[in-house]
């Protein structure tokens, strides 16, 4: 059962599989195992991230194709639902076909760029989608009067994802069952059935068609497959895909801005997490994304801590100093691509005898 | 009807490329259940042939019919699904997937179920069956579980002929198939492709240096030089012709020889 659910792909490594199983029950029951607002944003983030990257490294990992696209299209699925739900109104209607309209969007797109573009080369292929991703943002931030340009949108929600809204009056295990709590399982059980999902397409006849075009092109077309469909439903998939993951996001911040979803900066940490979690696996993403988020929520105030704990080191002291958090965060990022060029999952399946 | 016809016919097939003409105006054709060995000098044109017929390459001119009907404009893809199958002289595999997966991923797309995205591969147990029957054929079975780059180049060579195989197409076509092989490994392979003939009716176009090999296998020997056709018939009265004795037969002293023998100019 178990094993069908995850598609026949099982962690295949102890130490992996308890890694996971932490990372999911800290996320099932992250409202009552870290009270507090800045424990749920941090937890919410990690669940959309995951299926971010995830869907990231399908494209990457599994299909070998390099884009630098990607915040485009978990943008296209943000926009999709922010938009829908400011200009109508919050309902659950607007939300459905925003983020429905958002999906077929992002899959418009990506299917016009693949059929465009998979055919050249690959370095060719990322500067393109480098470029379409770049005119994307600025055009969004110039029709402000649509996308509210660099302000961004803010928009209600339906009532009962909302604080306000109260399921029961008592709390359990003192957390207050509000509609935030409500919010919070939406976004962590579709990214859930999200994981799954792409977690069946890479294990299926599909998945391994993909590992075969990304090994060895030239001979996936000799017997047989025709790579620029694959290369182009695989585009495909993953766009939808980061667009779901952004409407999870428009729905979970109230709040729809370039800083949010299209910037570089996103860009650039969806590659750093899908590295340091393990290209061509899944559970890669899952690692990877939790990693970064909690250093980079959770690594200023550590340093901080730490700073104050060593005032009287003079040297150690400025080091640590919470400023500094980026640079040790980039510090982090080359050991553990130095120490695990696999990845961390990559790390852990060859460690097992 | 399509019984008029030979399963594979080239036409003037010419390529160039700038001022040089890799493969001049051969036309040929090639009865079902036939075996006919390519032969020629380093350089001569033969993987060129290959890569015109299975469209890795684009003729410049001259045409390549399968059952009658050109196929001459078609993608590679293609041309495989209508039946044309084809291993490379340098190995060609995909080399982080472990050797099973190179075949079953052959069976896969013979069996078209590629486009497949909701259900589990290895739940398919006839492309698993059917891949580790092939492996058993070109004894790799005991390497199924091993990725490919850590083969060694013999068995690589091994899993060449096994993707073929595999793919069991109308027209099967192998370029240089037991060079980099063991001794003893050869018979196993050449036997295997003897069977493709015999008992699966398969057309088999085989490009390959060694003479005793082409005399025990082939029904009829092509001899390409400068790209140009220069001698087509059986291996006996084609072996004899001075042609072939000045231009091929220099060429390959030893029966041992590699993929690495000089140029000849
Ligand atoms: N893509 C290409 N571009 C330019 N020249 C090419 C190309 N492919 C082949 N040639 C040239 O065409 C000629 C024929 O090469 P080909 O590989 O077909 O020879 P061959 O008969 O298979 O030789 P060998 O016995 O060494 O395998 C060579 O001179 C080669 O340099
Ligand atoms: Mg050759």
């Amino acid at each position: 059962m178990l094993t069908r659910l995850l598609s026949g792909d099982t962690p295949r490594s102890g130490l992996l599989t308890a890694l996971l199983l932490i990372v999911l029950i800290s996320l099932a029951f992250a409202p009552f195992l870290f009270p507090g607002i800045r424990s749920l944003e941090t937890a919410a983030r990690i669940c959309i991230f995951i299926v971010l990257v995830a869907s990231y490294d399908l494209l990457l990992g599994y299909a070998g194709i390099v884009s630098f696209a990607h915040t485009m299209f978990f943008g296209i699925g943000a926009y999709g639902t922010a938009l829908a739900l400011s200009t109508t109104g919050p309902g659950y209607g607007a939300l459905i076909w925003g983020t429905a309209a958002g999906a077929v969007v992002a899959a418009v797109f990506a299917l016009a760029i693949g059929l465009f573009s998979l055919r050249v080369k690959a370095i060719f292929f990322a500067m393109v989608m480098l470029a379409v991703a770049s005119a994307f943002a600025v055009f969004v931030s110039q029709m402000s009067w649509l996308t509210g340009g660099e302000d961004g949108l803010n928009y209600k929600i339906p009532r009962e994802l909302t604080p306000a809204f109260k399921l029961i009056d008592e709390k359990i295990l003192g957390v207050r069952v509000n509609g935030k709590l409500l919010a919070y399982y939406l976004v962590f059980f579709v990214s859930a059935i999200l994981f799954l999902v792409m977690l069946r397409i890479v294990n299926s006849p599909f998945g391994r068609t993909l590992k075969a075009v990304r090994d060895n092109a030239f001979r996936a077309e000799a017997i047989g497959y025709r790579v620029v469909w694959y290369r182009t439903t695989a585009t495909i998939l993953s766009a939808v895909m980061a667009a779901l993951a952004g409407s999870l996001l428009a729905i979970w911040l109230r709040y729809t801005g370039p800083a949010t979803t299209l910037s570089m900066e996103i860009m650039i940490d969806i590659l750093l997490m899908v590295v340091i979690g393990g290209m061509g696996t899944l559970y890669g993403a899952v690692l990877g994304a939790t990693l970064f988020i909690l250093a980079q929520t959770y690594l200023q105030t550590l340093m901080g801590v730490a700073a104050d704990a060593t005032s009287a080191v003079p040297l150690f002291s400025t080091l640590v100093a919470p400023e500094r958090w980026l640079l040790w965060l980039g510090v982090l990022f080359i050991l553990s691509v130095y120490f695990f060029p696999s990845g961390i999952v990559g790390r852990l399946r060859a460690g097992r005898a | 009807m399509a019984k008029e016809h030979p399963i594979l016919e080239t036409q003037d097939l010419t390529i160039r490329f700038g001022g040089h003409v890799a493969v001049d105006g051969v036309s040929a054709s090639f009865e079902r259940g036939s075996l006919t060995a390519i032969v020629g000098p380093n350089g001569a044109g033969k993987t060129t042939y290959f890569n015109l017929i299975s469209g890795q390459l684009s003729a410049t001119s001259g045409a390549v019919l399968l059952n009658g009907e050109a196929i001459t404009r078609m993608s590679v893809p293609e041309r495989t699904d209508r039946g044309i199958g084809r291993a490379f002289q340098l190995t060609n595999l995909f080399p982080t997937l472990s050797v099973r997966e190179n075949v079953r991923l052959v069976a896969q797309a013979k069996a078209r179920k590629g486009f497949d995205l909701f259900s589990v591969a290895e739940s398919h147990v006839e492309l698993l069956e059917r891949a580790d029957h092939v492996l058993a054929e070109v004894r790799l079975i005991d390497k199924a579980e091993q990725t490919v780059a850590a083969l060694p180049h013999g068995d690589q060579r091994k899993l060449e002929v096994a993707l073929l195989i595999a793919l069991g197409s109308q027209v099967l076509m192998f370029d240089e198939p037991t060079a980099g092989m063991s001794v003893d490994e050869v018979p196993v392979i050449l036997d295997l492709i003897r069977k493709l003939k015999s008992d699966m009716d398969r057309t088999i176009l085989l490009v390959e240096h060694k003479m005793d090999v082409i005399r025990s296998l082939a029904d009829r020997i092509i001899v390409l030089h400068n790209g140009a056709l220069v001698a087509d018939g059986e291996p006996a009265d084609v072996i004899a012709l001075p042609v072939v004795q000045e231009a091929y037969l220099g060429k390959v002293p030893e029966p041992s020889e590699t993929a690495e023998a000089p140029e000849v100019a």
